[in-house]
C-alpha cells in the first residue's frame, strides 16, 4: 500500500480531490502520482463551414487551417495543465504528502488510468469534472467509465472534504463488496475507524447470516462494527443511514450490472453517487 | 469491440454532424445520378446504393466521419457488365464484391495499403479526378451554348457565393438557381427526370434474378475482382485522408469489412457497388462532420430528399449536376502534385504519371494502381541494391586478401556482388567478411556460392566470416559451397 494515483482536471472539485488524496496518503504513508490529461476531443469538430464546395487544394487548406487552430488552443491547454499540476503539488505538499510526482499526458483518461493503475493501490478522482453540469446532478463524464474499467479501488471525492471519522460498508453480498471487505481488513487505510455494515434491500435469514459472517470477520480484524439489516430500496436506505449516522465515507461495490441492464432499470451506484454527499470508495 | 466507443463515435458531435450530413447529401446526389447514367442503369439504382452504403457503413465502417456511397470509380467498372448481361448481374456482382471485401478485412488486407506508395496514391486521385471530369463530357454532346452557359454559371455560383456567405452550401444554391432558370425560361434543357426512373419508395429487399451457377460466377467474377480492389483502395485512401485531417485513427480492416457489408446490403436492395468518396468526405470534414452520425445523416437525408421531393428533383437540369461534379473533380485532383513534379524525384513523378496514364487509358483504377505499385517496387529494389559496398584490402607482402561486404544482398544486387571480386589475382587465402551484410534471398546465396566455388577451383582457400543469424540459416538451407561434395575439404572454408 504505498502508491496513490490521483486524477485531476483543475475543476471545482480539485481542492477536495487533493485533500482526499492527502488524507489517504497520510493513512498509509503513500507516494502520490498526480495525473492530468490533455484530451483534445478530436471526436468533436471545432471549425465548420457549410459552404459545401471543393476548390483547388481544399484538402490541404483544410489541414493547415485545422492544425493552426488546434495549435493555439492546445498550447493554452498545456500551459493551463502545467499550472493545475503545480497547484496540485503545492497543495499536497502543504498537506504533508512527502513524495509527490506529477505527469501530463495526451489521450483519454479511461485508457490512461487502466494503463497507469498497474502500480497504484488506489485511484482518486472527483465526482464531477469540468464538463459536468452541477445543477443537473450529472456525474463526471469519465467517472463511470473509469470505475467500470479500473481494477483498483477508486476513491470518488465529494465536493468538500470532511475529516473521515466513520465509514459505512454497503453490504450487498456481491463479489465486489467482498473485495471491499478484504481490502478494508488488509490495508492500513481505514484501521481504527468505526465501521457500519449495512445490508439493504430484501432481508431474509440468509442475507442476515451473510451480514453477520462479514461483521464477524471485520471484528476479528479489530474493527468496531455495527451491523444492521434494513428492508427497502437500497439507494434510499443507504443515503438515509449516511445522513443519520454521520457517515463520512461510503464503501461499496460498483456497477454490478451490465450497461444494458442499467439502461433499463437504472443503477444504484449512480444513484448513490448523486444523492450521498460523502466520498465513496468504489470496488468493481 | 464495436460498441466500445459507441456513444463517443455517434453522439459527441451531434449538431455539426447533422448539418454536415445534410451538406454532404447534396454532393452525393449528383454523383449517384450521374454515374448511374454512365453505368447504364436508372438513377434509382445509384440513389438506393448511396442510401444503403452510407447508412450501413455509418454503423459498420472503420472510419467515423468518412462518406461512402455509390461512386464514379466503381460505376466505370460496371459499364460492360450492365450492357452485356443486364441489371440483375450487376446486383450479383455487387454481392460478390461485398463478400470479397469482407474476406479482405478478415484476412487483414487493410494493412496491405502500406505497399501503395505516396506517388501511386497521388496518381490514383488525379486519375479519379480526370475520370470524373471526363464522365461529364457526354452531357455536352448535342447541346447548344445554353448548356455551356448554364454549367459555367453554376460553377460561378459554387465558387463565388461562399465569399459572401458560408451558411448555405453553394452547391445547393447552384442547383436551386439553375433549376429556377431552366423552369422559368423553358429552354428545354435535359433534366434528371429525362434520365430514367427515380426512387419513389424506400428500397425493398430483392434477390437478384439470375441462375445461381458457375456460368454466372464466370460472368461476374471478372467484374467483382476489380470492383473489390478499387473500392477498398479508394476507401482506405480516403480513410487515411480523414485520419490526417482529424488527427485520429481508423480501423482499416474493419473498414474493409464494413465496406463489404454495405455492398452486400446494397446488392440486395437494388443498388450497385460503391465505396468511400474522397471529395464528399473532404466536404464532410470541412463542414464539421466527425462522427458516424454524419455519414448516417448523409445517406438518410439523401433518400428522404429524393422520395419526398421527387417531383422537384425531376426538374433539376443536368447542367446543375454537371457543375457540381466538375467541382468534385476539381476538388479531388491534387493540384499540388503538378507543382511537385519538378521537386519530387524523377522516379516518383514517373510512377505517378504512369498510374494516371494507365487509368485514363483503361478506365480501370485497379490496373493503374497495379502498374504503379509494380513500378514503385522495382524502382525501390533498384535503389536498395545500390546500398551495397565491397571494400578490399591486402597487407603488403602477405598472401591473403580480405573482402568486406556491406549492405543488402538480394536478387538485384547479386550480380554486382559477384562481379566485385578479383579472380585474376593470385593469393593463397581469401576472407569474405559479411558481418555488415544481409543475404535476403536465394539469388544472393547463389552468387555467394558462385564466388566461393570459383575461388576454390583456383585453389584459393576461402573463408566466409560474420554471417548473421538469418543469413546463416539461409546459407545452411540452400547454399552448396558449404556442403560435402561441393569441395573435398570442408575446413578450407
Amino acid at each position: 500500500m504505498n502508491h496513490i494515483l490521483t486524477c485531476t482536471d483543475g475543476s471545482l472539485y480539485a481542492p477536495s480531490i487533493y485533500e482526499h488524496t492527502a488524507w489517504a496518503a497520510s493513512r498509509q504513508g503513500a507516494a502520490v502520482h498526480v495525473l492530468h490529461m490533455l484530451d483534445p476531443h478530436r471526436e468533436r469538430a471545432e471549425l465548420s463551414d457549410f459552404s459545401g464546395n471543393l476548390g483547388l487544394n481544399t484538402g490541404d487548406e483544410l489541414l493547415t487551417e485545422l492544425v493552426n487552430f488546434e495549435e493555439t488552443k492546445n498550447r493554452l491547454a498545456r500551459e493551463r495543465g502545467k499550472a493545475i499540476l503545480e497547484d496540485a503539488r503545492r497543495r499536497l505538499e502543504a498537506a504533508g504528502v512527502q513524495r509527490v510526482t506529477t505527469e501530463q499526458l495526451h489521450g483519454e483518461l479511461v485508457e490512461t488510468v487502466t494503463a497507469k493503475e498497474e502500480d497504484a493501490d488506489l485511484v482518486v478522482m472527483g465526482k464531477r469534472g469540468e464538463t459536468a453540469d452541477l445543477a443537473k446532478l450529472h456525474l463526471g463524464s469519465n467517472l463511470e467509465r473509469v470505475i467500470r474499467a479500473s481494477i483498483r479501488p477508486v476513491l470518488v471525492a465529494s465536493r468538500k472534504f470532511v475529516p473521515i471519522e466513520r465509514f459505512l460498508i454497503a453490504y450487498d453480498g456481491g463479489p465486489s463488496v467482498e473485495d471491499a471487505v478484504q481490502f478494508v481488513m488488509a490495508s492500513p487505510f481505514l484501521k481504527g475507524l468505526p465501521c457500519h455494515l449495512l445490508r439493504a434491500g430484501r432481508i431474509d435469514s440468509k442475507a442476515e447470516w451473510y451480514l453477520q459472517e462479514a461483521a464477524a470477520k471485520l471484528r476479528d480484524a479489530e474493527f468496531d462494527v455495527t451491523a444492521t439489516a434494513t428492508a427497502g430500496d437500497p439507494a434510499e436506505v443507504i443515503s438515509e443511514a449516511v445522513k443519520k449516522d454521520g457517515i463520512s465515507l461510503l464503501v461499496m461495490g460498483a456497477y454490478g450490472h451490465s450497461r444494458i441492464r442499467q439502461l433499463m432499470v437504472g443503477s444504484t451506484t449512480t444513484e448513490m453517487m448523486r444523492t450521498c454527499h460523502v466520498p465513496i470508495l468504489m470496488f468493481r | 469491440m464495436i460498441f466500445k466507443n459507441f456513444t463517443k463515435e455517434w453522439f459527441s458531435n451531434v449538431p455539426k454532424d447533422l448539418l454536415a450530413g445534410i451538406v454532404v447529401a447534396l454532393a452525393l446526389i449528383p454523383e449517384a445520378i450521374a454515374f448511374s447514367i454512365i453505368a447504364g442503369v436508372d438513377p434509382k439504382v445509384g440513389l438506393y446504393a448511396s442510401f444503403c452504403i452510407a447508412v450501413v457503413s455509418a454503423f459498420l465502417g472503420g472510419r467515423p466521419g468518412m462518406i461512402s456511397a455509390a461512386t464514379g470509380a466503381m460505376a466505370l467498372l460496371m459499364i460492360t457488365l450492365v450492357r452485356e448481361h443486364g441489371l440483375q448481374y450487376l446486383f450479383a456482382a455487387t454481392l460478390l464484391t461485398g463478400f470479397f471485401q469482407i474476406l479482405a478485412g478478415w484476412f487483414k488486407l487493410g494493412d496491405a495499403l502500406k505497399f501503395v506508395s505516396r506517388s501511386v496514391m497521388t496518381g490514383f486521385v488525379n486519375a479519379l479526378a480526370i475520370l470524373i471530369f471526363m464522365a461529364q463530357l457526354p452531357e455536352f454532346r448535342n447541346t447548344g451554348w445554353t448548356m455551356y452557359a448554364m454549367v459555367a454559371g453554376g460553377l460561378a455560383i459554387i465558387y463565388i457565393v461562399p465569399r459572401f456567405t458560408k451558411a448555405i452550401p453553394s452547391p445547393l444554391i447552384c442547383i436551386v438557381v439553375l433549376t429556377a432558370i431552366s423552369l422559368l425560361t423553358g429552354m428545354g434543357l435535359r433534366t434528371v427526370g429525362d434520365m430514367g426512373e427515380l426512387p419513389s419508395t424506400l428500397p425493398v429487399f430483392l434477390f437478384p434474378q439470375i441462375p445461381w451457377n458457375w456460368e454466372t460466377l464466370a460472368i461476374i467474377l471478372p467484374y467483382a475482382i476489380p470492383l473489390t480492389v478499387v473500392g477498398l483502395l479508394e476507401s482506405l485512401m480516403t480513410a487515411t485522408i480523414v485520419d490526417d485531417l482529424t488527427d485520429t485513427e481508423s480501423n482499416k480492416n474493419r473498414e474493409c469489412m464494413g465496406q463489404g457489408a454495405s455492398n452486400i446490403v446494397s446488392g440486395f436492395f437494388g443498388g450497385m457497388a460503391g465505396c468511400a468518396m474522397i471529395g464528399q468526405t473532404v466536404i464532410n470534414v470541412k463542414s464539421g462532420g466527425r462522427g458516424r452520425l454524419s455519414t448516417f445523416v448523409a445517406g438518410a437525408f439523401l433518400l428522404v430528399l429524393i422520395v419526398v421531393c421527387g417531383t422537384w428533383v425531376k426538374v433539376i437540369p443536368m447542367a446543375a449536376l454537371v457543375a457540381v461534379m466538375i467541382m468534385v473533380s476539381i476538388g479531388t485532383f491534387s493540384w499540388a502534385s503538378l507543382r511537385d513534379l519538378r521537386i519530387h524525384p524523377k522516379t516518383s513523378s514517373l510512377v505517378m504519371l504512369t498510374t494516371v496514364a494507365v487509368v485514363v487509358l483503361t478506365h480501370n483504377l485497379a490496373i493503374g494502381v497495379g502498374v504503379g505499385v509494380l513500378m514503385s517496387a522495382i524502382s525501390f529494389a533498384r535503389k536498395a541494391a545500390l546500398l551495397m559496398r565491397i571494400g578490399t584490402a591486402r597487407e603488403e607482402g602477405s598472401d591473403e586478401r580480405t573482402y568486406t561486404v556491406e549492405g543488402n544482398l538480394f536478387f538485384v544486387s547479386a550480380s554486382a556482388f559477384a562481379r566485385a571480386f578479383d579472380f585474376r589475382e593470385v593469393v593463397q587465402r581469401v576472407t569474405i567478411d559479411v558481418s555488415r551484410a544481409h543475404f535476403w534471398d536465394i539469388s544472393s546465396i547463389a552468387s555467394l556460392d558462385k564466388v566461393v566455388l570459383k575461388f576454390r577451383r583456383d585453389g584459393t582457400e576461402v573463408n566466409v566470416v560474420g554471417l548473421n543469424e538469418a543469413s546463416a540459416t539461409l546459407v545452411e538451407r540452400v547454399a552448396i559451397h558449404d556442403k560435402p561434395g561441393a569441395a573435398a575439404n570442408l575446413d578450407l572454408h
